[in-house]
């Protein structure tokens, strides 16, 4: 009747561009996106904006329904790579450690602040009620997680757990398992944050009172000090994580339930972006604890050296977040 | 993928996920969100991998504490530990921050992480809406685990009470229209259908009447509707769907059937007339939906 039809022309004289571009963006979504040459890396957004174009046009003119789909997945596919693309690797982690993370954190401060004072509290609470009566131990440390350390166990056992418990190995099981589970304790106090902050402050509130439930007890020994260089090791490192998770999830939870003037999405967004950039920081945090504790505590065994690494670690992260600096 | 579904006029279902998606360029990529049985299968295919994975690393590290002896068990305790660790918390995270946004299950199901606001996905998004699944996964499963264990009535009312809590955050993507999940309500983002198409041929190619030669009338007895679902049953090539189908039109338009006609060259031939006719129409700004559309 006549001819070719025009769509099917339009169609003839774009189909190696697209099937380029196909090409192209299959390399670069096998994580091969190294071994395009800068000249394909070029040619992606020239092709993506033609295809971009060739949708509307073929929305517009053509009826074939299949040729509209293909145009549009790979149109889609396309705008992922070109806006979505990210810069190269170096450059964001130098971003993120040199300005996100410590910006993060310094926002979260107030509620920071605010999961310091529960976790201490709780401490000085835990601590107070083994004291005073030490049948509390039992229901603050449940056996697997006490692994002997309770009020029945000798002196002697309860000092050799602060400096033999790997036996000359640099990393015990048991070191590890506390890390895991810390590790996730940390986690879970930033998810609980979104049930409006509750859960997350008992969280760090167990958690503080664990610790002085320990502190009391081997402080009825004598061993105070002692324990406190086996804990500050890597324990200002993993509590200041654990605080900071906190602070995370109290943001989200209290965006959620006082949004302002943005709605409830918009503020748990809001909130999500500051709370992401500091959660990738204590996952940072959390693995530089477990080398402390894995490594470092099982193979210094002198007090004031426990004591001078936890403090030296603590004197850095707070440095390194609150120390006022030039904007970048 | 071998098959290539013919995409067909979003129906009621389908345009209930698809989403206006304006590119920088103006352009309107429409798109269509995961659907919640999408998500829940790529989820449990994850789950499975992890599992399997999981499986294979455990007896992989049996095998070298066997052959190796018990001297350095604890060692490898710890790197199995670790692994776990590993394993739990970073598969999601590590593949949805590669380039491809998703985790294999989702690539699977044809499915990627989206930043909502169509910026970049970052890989803080990808942590936090991997940290949120503690609470809509890992804590439900506790209390279940919990409910069997519960001994007195009392412990019992506590994890029911648990269980329904938590079960308010696993079920939350299916109260709200774009399927968002907790992760996804605090990350910005969602999760969208990327699916790779390939490019079928066009039927109406090399077309230009040849045998048949239909007149106007003839070709102005459909509109865009019935064209699609011609282009449908074209691509599936079933031979009786097509028989009937170029019966159907033939009493329609009153063609009168040579005895060698082919129905298939029959509806190749009808289709592309009938796609010249329309999409000339198109070009003058007439588009007529269907057959009882009288522009």
């Amino acid at each position: 009747m006549n001819g070719d039809l025009k769509s099917n022309r339009f169609r003839t004289e774009r189909e190696a561009d697209w099937k380029t571009l196909e090409r192209l963006l299959a390399k670069a979504e096998g994580g091969r996106a190294s071994r395009l040459t800068s000249a394909e890396l070029m040619q992606i957004p020239l092709l993506y904006r033609s295809v971009v174009s060739a949708l509307s046009v073929a929305r517009a003119t053509s009826l074939d329904a299949s040729l509209v789909a293909y145009l549009e997945a790979l149109a889609t596919r396309a705008y992922f790579f070109v806006y979505g693309a990210r810069a190269h690797l170096g450059d964001r982690l130098a971003r993120f450690f040199r300005k996100d993370w410590p910006a993060a954190v310094r926002s979260l401060w107030r509620e920071t602040l605010i999961a310091t004072a529960i976790l201490v509290f709780a401490t000085a609470a835990g601590f107070t009620l083994v004291s005073s009566n030490p049948d509390w131990y039992g229901s603050i440390l449940p056996g697997a997680m006490a692994q002997g350390r309770d009020p029945t166990a000798t002196t002697a056992l309860l000092k050799d757990a602060l400096y033999h418990d790997a036996k000359g190995q640099p990393l015990s099981f048991f070191a590890t398992f506390l890390f895991t589970h810390n590790a996730g304790v940390s986690i879970l106090a930033f998810a609980l944050g979104f049930a409006f902050c509750a859960p997350t402050a008992l969280i760090v509130a167990d958690n503080g009172l664990t610790l002085g439930a320990l502190m009391a007890l081997y402080a009825s020994r004598g061993l105070l000090v002692p324990l406190g260089g086996w804990l500050s090791i890597h324990g200002t490192t993993e509590l200041f994580a654990t605080v900071i998770a906190a602070g995370a999830g109290f943001r989200i939870g209290w965006a959620v339930m006082f949004p302002g003037p943005l709605t409830r999405l918009e503020a748990a967004r809001a909130a999500g972006r500051t709370a992401g950039a500091a959660m990738a920081g204590v996952v940072v945090m959390l693995v530089a604890a477990g080398v402390l504790e894995g490594v470092g505590r099982q193979t210094i065994q002198l007090d004031w050296a426990r004591y001078a690494i936890g403090g030296a670690m603590l004197t850095l992260w707070l440095a390194y977040f609150y120390l006022p600096r030039r904007e970048a | 993928m071998t098959v290539v579904p013919t995409p067909q006029p979003p129906a009621e279902s389908e345009a209930r996920f698809a989403r206006r998606f304006i590119t920088p360029e103006g352009a309107d990529l429409r798109l269509m969100l995961g659907s919640g049985g999408d998500r829940a299968a790529a989820f449990l295919l994850d789950i499975l991998i992890i599992i399997v994975t999981l499986i294979a690393f455990t007896l992989l590290i049996g095998w070298i504490v066997a052959s190796v002896g018990l001297k350095d068990a604890e060692l490898w305790g710890v790197a199995w530990l670790l692994g776990f660790f590993v394993l739990r918390s970073g598969y999601f995270i590590a593949f949805e921050a590669g380039p491809r946004a998703a985790t294999p299950g989702k690539r699977i199901l044809g499915l990627r992480v989206a930043a909502r606001d169509g910026g970049r996905l970052t890989a803080e998004a990808v942590f936090v809406r991997n940290f949120m699944r503690e609470i809509e996964v890992f804590l439900p499963g506790v209390f279940l685990l919990a409910a069997n264990a519960a001994g007195d009535p009392v412990e019992g009312w506590v994890v029911l009470m648990g269980l329904i809590w938590t079960g308010g955050f696993l079920l939350f993507p299916m109260f709200n229209r774009d399927r968002l999940r907790l992760g996804d309500v605090v990350a910005g983002t969602w999760v969208v259908k990327a699916p790779r198409r390939s490019l079928a041929a066009d039927l109406a190619a090399g077309h230009s009447g040849g045998d048949f030669a239909f007149t106007r009338d003839q070709v102005s007895a459909y509109g865009v509707k019935e064209l699609q679902v011609l282009e449908t049953v074209l691509r599936a090539r079933d031979k009786r769907t097509m028989t009937a189908v170029a019966e159907r039109i033939r009493g329609k338009i009153g063609w009168y059937k040579t005895p060698d006609e082919r129905d298939e060259a029959f509806l190749t031939a009808y289709y592309a007339a009938l796609r010249g006719r329309l999409e000339h129409r198109l070009l003058f700004g007439h588009r007529r939906r269907d057959k009882f559309d009288k522009a």
